[in-house]
Order: structure tokens, then C-alpha cells, then sequence
């Protein structure tokens, strides 16, 4: 996500960074180059105007122009004016006092308001280990309520469905059934609406009124241009929505529009939707997004799921390894395993640190199902072929692309891009331990 | 002397940097519209252009010029109004029957609804037009293409869920020769641009197709829902890569987002907006006007 951003935000500071010290016109230049970026981001352009004006006045102030590292400067003064438009970040649910908790999600057409009802309950169910239920509030939009009440029932969610009725009396009749029913959460699935829609706001600003939300949020589409601003302002002032949940941001959208939004309606962007499953939602890091932006990547995030699933003394076997060339098969695989349990490559490498990303991608085809094959001949294998691939001849090839379902053509591309993956990966880890800092990183933590 | 020489320097500053303010305003609007920085630039460029070779300084005229640009934008270079302009074919159809649409896009942008638009509007012109419910994917796709098909009383192919997309768009085209029909309207499932094995599976789709009719769908159209911002570039490009876009089709422009982007992807890739939705209604749904858009860009 934000990957537009961060690309040409990584460009950006790695010519400045080339420089020794930075010249008013390296300034000037700089924010020329933040403005496009902000606004091919779909920022809206009075924000980039203030953000401007903020780094300026920052970088200005801060006598930028006479210091040693001058790029390191912009950098941070750029990476904290980010963090402070994306507000104080996503968060926990904060519970009502007395169950049930209350939420209602709404927004325009299309932004993923059912999905995310669900992830959200499924969020919390796991989470908080909730009673979570749902209703089905949009008797608009044709097998708008299959839709929830099949993905419900597919996450052990209680629904509540009511037909021939408005969707005023649906909520209230839901939420009173659901409490009685036992539900810790109730979350309220809304009909998509324009907020220029006088009498469908009117709708749903009666159903706040009568069931009173604990919190309310507005469902945002990641990939909303310049109008994300009048937007939100509008459904603030109907609903004063506690918070923001931004949608389909496994997208290579550049999600300017979380900036503005924040910055405009001042309310937290809570949550962020991130793919197709149900699992694929978060917690919003302003701060983790802002590295992104920045050409960090989103380290934070890598780390956290990493740590979570590398076992440090297998790593540590592995390294010395690669460095005694001693590299087989099984370690090999196992690795494997233990980087896909973070999430599918391309999300991977969405959260690393690389320069250029948007370019090398489009060379780079991050398909899991060729993960798979690699996976399914080296599985072939008998242990001995593992443990000493270059045993792999002629018909030992033939057997293991019958064994896997594959060609030899596809066994023998596998032995080389290993043997090459030897190769890289030994000068890689020769190279690393001399130079303290990754190549590629605008500073260090 | 000195002193004139000053004042006029003064002045002529003053004028222009007001002039840059001027333009910066003109461009500012134009970005507001969501369209997008270079194209936005590449417009005021002409637009200025212009008015040095013509010595125009008056607001009206400069309006009415920067109208004229994004309608040859829009028109494929060929002046508002002109023949070239008119000739240009709103939509394709094929000679022998059926002729096959096929809808791609991101999820949410409105694809279902458009399907069903699309088979009123050729409804309403006397075609029989028979539905595919290729959207295999999402919870209650089915359900709501069918209900549309109920409504307007149309046939229409589908799957269990989770079925193969090909498949049906395959017994689609079959049961289309069978009973004659004339349009063949394929909904798939929105998909992220940005998702590899969805967007090999659209391939796919359009393989099947050309296997079966022994030509490529007559239309490979994306829908753009109008509220998104440059994205929507990035989308049609990749789409486009994959499956050759024929057009656009713009919806939800009865919000407040006109959809200036489309001039993008016009401008950027060449791709003509086909059709325009703009309410929740079966009937709102007309072939793309340049000169309404135009208008519409600037109210």
C-alpha cells in the first residue's frame, strides 16, 4: 500500500542524498517534486498547499540549509509532517460499558462497507474473543443481505435479517433482538449512499438518532480521488463518525486520500482493509505508513509478522550455512515456509525496503503458485537429493518433474536459480556484516 | 529614468506573476477534477499556447479554450462538432450474431449494475440480450445479476459459486447461439489490478471467448467508478495490458467527483469512455457525450 508515494518519494530523497548539502533551490526543487507526488496521490491540493507551507517553514527554521546533513533533515521533517497529517492513528474498539457495543459503518457506494463488516467482526471475534453479531441494514442493493448473511454464516456470526421493513426499524429491531440474543458487539451494515443525498442521509442519520451507535465509521475506498475531503467533511457533519475504516488498500493505490481526510475531518483512520479474505485487515500505524512513504517500506510490519514466525536459532543455522556454502534443500524449504507464514510474496515485498520498487515490479512476477511448484519438486526429492543437489542427473531430473506434476525443463531452471541463489546469497551475507547500514535506508534507527 | 525603468519592471512582474497565479489557478481546478498533474499540464500548455500566438487575455475566451483541448482529448484530436468527431463509433457491435461484452474492473466500481443497465438500454433498442454471471467469486454476485434478470426478464448463465469463470462464460456463448441472441453481457468479478492469478484468469475468460466466437468480445470494457482519483490510471493500464481494453464505462457520476480522470486514461492510454451512469436506477445509463462531460467538468 502507499507504494506510488513511497516510490517517488524514494527517487526524490536518493538525489538529494547524493548531494553533500542542500541549496535553497535544492529546497525549492525538493517541494516541487513532494507536490506532485502529493497530488498524483490524489491528496487534495489545499492539503498539499499547508503541508508545504509546514515543511518549509520547518526546514527554514530549523536551519536546514547549514547543516551537515541537510537530506536527513528534509527527510524527517517530511516523515513527521506525514505522521502528524495522518492524526494519532488506528486503535483499539472501545467497548460500552454495559454490552452490547454498538457500531455502525457507512459510506458511499462501493466501498466495501459489507466486507468490512465482516472483517471487522471477525476482527474483534478474534480478538477481543467477542460474541460479535451483524445486521443487515441495506435492503437497497439487490442480495445485499445474501451476501452478508452468507460470508456470517461462513465466520460463525450471528446475523439478523429482516425483510418488508425500512431500515430504520431494521436496526432497532435488530439491536434489540441481538441483545437479548446474548451479542457483546452489534455492527450495523448500511446501504451505500451519496452524502449529497438528502434523503438517504436523512435515513441514516434516523437510524443514529434511534439506536444511538456507540461509534460510527465511514467506510472509505483507499483509490478516492480529490473529492475524499468534501466527502468525509460531509458524512462528519451528518454522523460525526468516530472514526475512518480505508478499504481495498492491497491496491497499488498511492492512498493520498488518507491524508487528507485525516487532516480535514481530524478523526483517526481506525482500521485498513487489505485484501480479499476476511483476515486481511488491521490496525492502521500512521507512523509504520509514513516509513513507507518515506522509501523505508514498511519495516515495522515486516519485523512484527517476521519475528513472529522465524525461529532465531534456525536463521542463525541458516546464515552459516550460506556462508560455508554448505546450503541444501531442506534448509532451503524450511525457510521457505517460514517466509510464507508472513503473508503472500507480493505483500511481502510491499513492507521491504527496496528502491525503485514500482520499477522492478513490473519485470517481477510475485506469483505464489509458481512458490508452489518450487515447493512441490523439491518435495520430490528424496532426502539424499536434499541434502546434496548436485546428485540431480539426467533421469533423477526426469523422475522428480513426474513425481511434482512438472516439466524437467522446470526441475533443471530450479537447480540453476538455486545454485545462483547460493552464489548471491553468500556475497550478500559477506558484504552485509562490513557495512552497518542497509544500502537503501534515507537513515538509520 | 532609472525610477521608470523600476516601475515597470514592477509592474511587469506584478503582472506576471500574477499570470503564473493565474494558471496555477486554472491548473489547481483542473487537478481538483482528478485530472491528474501531467494531463492537467499538458492541457494548460496548449491552452497557453494558444493565447500567445493569438494574444488572448480575456477569462471567457480562455474557458472556452480549455474546453476545446479536453474535447479533442476526448474526440481523439478530431475539433468538437466536426465530422471526424461524429463518425467516431459509440459502440461496437458484431454483424453475426451474438455479439459478446465483457465488464472488468476493481471491486466495488459498480460492474453488476452496469450489466444490467446495459441490458435494458439493448433491451429498450430491440436486442435479445442474454446475462453471464461470471462473478464466481464474491458472496451473492449471482443473486444480484439474477435479480436484475428477473427484472427485466432475461436469461441468464451461471455456476455454482466458486466455479470456474470460463466455464460459464462458455455455456454462456453456446446457449446464446442456440436461442439467437444478439448481445451476450459477461459480469466478472472485480479484481484488484494488482493480483496476478486474477488477472491471468481474465485471459483466460477472453481466450474462451475467442475460441468459442472465433474473434476477440467486441467490447472488453472497464468500469471506473468516477469518485476514484489517479489510480484509476494505473488500473486501466494494467488491465488494459492484460486484456486490451475496448473502453470505458464511468459511473456514479451523479456524486460529486465528475470524473475528470478519464481524461487521463484517455490522454495517458488512448482509451474512449464508451458509457456514463449516474443513478441508481435500471435506466440511468447513456452513451458517452464529450461535449456533455466537457460541460459538466466545468458547472
Amino acid at each position: 500500500m502507499f507504494d506510488f508515494l513511497t516510490s517517488k518519494f524514494e527517487d526524490l530523497f536518493y538525489k538529494i542524498r547524493n548531494k553533500g548539502k542542500l541549496s535553497p533551490q535544492d529546497l525549492d526543487g525538493a517541494l516541487r517534486e513532494i507536490r506532485l507526488a502529493l497530488l498524483e496521490a490524489d491528496v487534495n491540493f489545499k492539503v498539499v498547499k499547508e503541508f508545504l507551507d509546514n515543511v518549509k517553514e520547518k526546514a527554514l527554521g530549523e536551519q536546514i540549509l547549514e547543516s551537515l546533513s541537510p537530506s536527513q533533515q528534509v527527510v524527517k521533517i517530511v516523515n513527521e509532517e506525514i505522521i502528524k497529517m495522518l492524526g494519532s492513528g488506528g486503535g483499539e474498539i472501545v467497548f460500552a460499558g454495559k454490552p452490547p457495543t454498538v457500531i455502525m459503518l457507512a459510506g458511499l457506494q462501493g466501498t466495501g462497507k459489507t466486507t468490512a463488516t465482516i472483517k471487522l467482526a471477525n476482527y474483534i471475534k478474534n480478538k477481543y474473543q467477542r460474541n460479535v453479531s451483524v445486521i443487515a441494514a441495506d435492503i437497497y442493493r439487490p442480495a445485499a443481505t445474501i451476501q452478508l448473511a452468507d460470508t456470517a454464516k461462513k465466520y460463525g456470526v450471528e446475523v439478523f435479517i429482516q425483510e418488508n421493513t425500512d431500515p430504520v426499524s431494521i436496526a432497532v429491531n435488530g439491536v434489540d433482538f441481538l441483545k437479548k440474543s446474548g451479542s457483546d458487539v452489534i455492527i450495523i451494515d448500511t446501504a451505500g449512499r451519496l452524502q449529497i443525498d438528502t434523503e438517504m442521509m436523512d435515513e441514516v442519520k434516523n437510524i443514529r438518532k434511534k439506536v444511538m451507535p456507540h461509534q460510527i465509521y465511514l467506510v472509505l475506498d483507499a483509490m478516492t480521488g480529490q473529492e475524499a475531503v468534501n466527502i468525509a467533511q460531509q458524512f462528519n457533519e451528518s454522523l460525526a463518525f468516530d472514526g475512518i475504516i480505508m478499504t481495498k488498500l492491497d491496491s497499488d493505490t498511492r492512498g493520498g486520500a488518507a491524508l487528507s481526510v485525516n487532516h480535514v475531518t481530524k478523526k483517526q483512520i481506525k482500521f485498513i482493509s487489505t485484501g480479499e479474505k476476511v483476515e486481511d485487515f488491521d490496525i492502521f500505524y500512521p507512523d509504520r505508513i509514513a516509513s513507507r512513504i518515506l522509501g523505508m517500506g514498511d519495516v515495522l510490519t515486516f519485523i512484527e509478522k517476521a519475528e513472529k514466525v522465524i525461529d532465531e536459532k534456525k536463521a542463525k543455522e541458516f546464515e552459516q550455512k550460506i556462508l560455508s556454502n554448505d546450503l541444501n534443500f531442506v534448509d532451503f524449504l524450511e525457510q521457505m515456509k517460514s517466509i510464507r507464514k508472513i503473508g503472500s510474496l507480493d505483500k511481502i515485498f510491499a513492507m521491504l525496503p527496496i528502491q525503485n520498487k514500482s520499477k522492478m515490479l513490473a519485470n517481477v512476477n510475485l506469483d505464489d503458485a509458481q512458490i508452489n511448484k518450487v515447493e512441490a519438486i523439491i518435495n520430490s526429492m528424496t532426502t539424499e537429493e536434499k541434502l546434496k543437489p548436485f546428485l540431480i542427473n539426467g533421469s533423477r531430473k526426469k523422475r522428480i518433474a513426474s513425481g511434482s506434476g512438472t516439466t524437467t525443463n522446470d526441475v533443471n531452471r530450479l537447480l540453476k536459480q538455486f545454485a545462483m541463489a547460493q552464489q548471491t546469497l553468500k556475497q550478500f551475507s559477506g558484504r552485509g556484516h562490513r557495512s552497518g547500514q542497509m544500502k537503501g535506508f534515507p537513515f538509520s534507527f | 529614468m532609472q525610477r521608470l525603468i523600476k516601475n515597470i519592471s514592477l509592474i511587469w512582474n506584478r503582472f506576471k506573476k500574477s499570470n503564473e497565479d493565474f494558471w496555477l489557478e486554472i491548473e489547481e481546478q483542473l487537478i481538483l477534477n482528478d485530472i491528474g498533474v501531467k494531463t492537467a499540464a499538458f492541457i494548460i500548455e496548449e491552452v497557453k499556447n494558444h493565447c500567445r500566438k493569438e494574444n488572448i487575455n480575456d477569462l471567457e475566451q480562455i474557458k472556452l479554450l480549455l474546453k476545446k483541448y479536453i474535447l479533442e482529448i476526448l474526440n481523439d484530436g478530431a475539433a468538437a462538432g466536426s465530422a471526424k468527431a461524429s463518425a467516431l463509433p459509440d459502440y461496437n457491435l458484431s454483424n453475426s450474431i451474438p455479439s459478446v461484452w465483457m465488464l472488468v474492473g476493481v471491486n466495488g466500481v459498480g460492474k453488476t449494475s452496469t450489466v444490467a443497465k446495459l441490458a435494458s438500454f439493448f433491451q429498450n433498442a430491440g436486442k435479445n440480450v442474454l446475462l453471464a454471471a461470471a462473478d464466481t467469486f464474491r458472496a451473492a454476485a449471482y443473486e444480484q445479476l439474477d435479480h436484475f434478470a428477473e427484472q427485466l426478464d432475461l436469461p441468464i448463465v451461471h455456476h455454482q459459486r466458486g466455479s470456474d469463470p470460463g466455464a460459464v462464460v462458455y455455456d454462456s456463448i453456446e446457449k446464446a447461439v442456440a436461442r439467437k441472441i444478439d448481445i451476450v453481457l459477461i459480469d466478472t468479478a472485480g479484481r484488484m489490478h494488482t493480483a496476478y492469478n486474477l488477472m491471468e484468469e481474465l485471459k483466460k475468460i477472453k481466450k474462451v471467448i475467442n475460441k468459442k466466437i472465433g474473434r476477440d468480445p467486441d467490447e472488453i470494457l472497464m468500469v471506473i467508478d468516477a469518485t476514484t482519483g489517479q489510480n484509476a490510471k494505473h488500473q486501466a493500464a494494467i488491465f488494459n495490458e492484460a486484456v486490451g481494453l475496448s473502453g470505458i464505462i464511468l459511473t456514479k457520476t451523479d456524486g460529486t467527483s465528475k470524473g475528470g480522470i478519464v481524461l487521463t486514461v484517455k490522454n495517458e492510454l488512448k482509451i474512449p469512455v464508451k458509457f456514463l451512469t449516474f443513478g441508481e436506477k435500471i435506466e440511468n445509463l447513456e452513451v458517452f457525450n464529450a461535449e456533455k462531460f466537457t460541460d459538466l467538468l466545468f458547472s
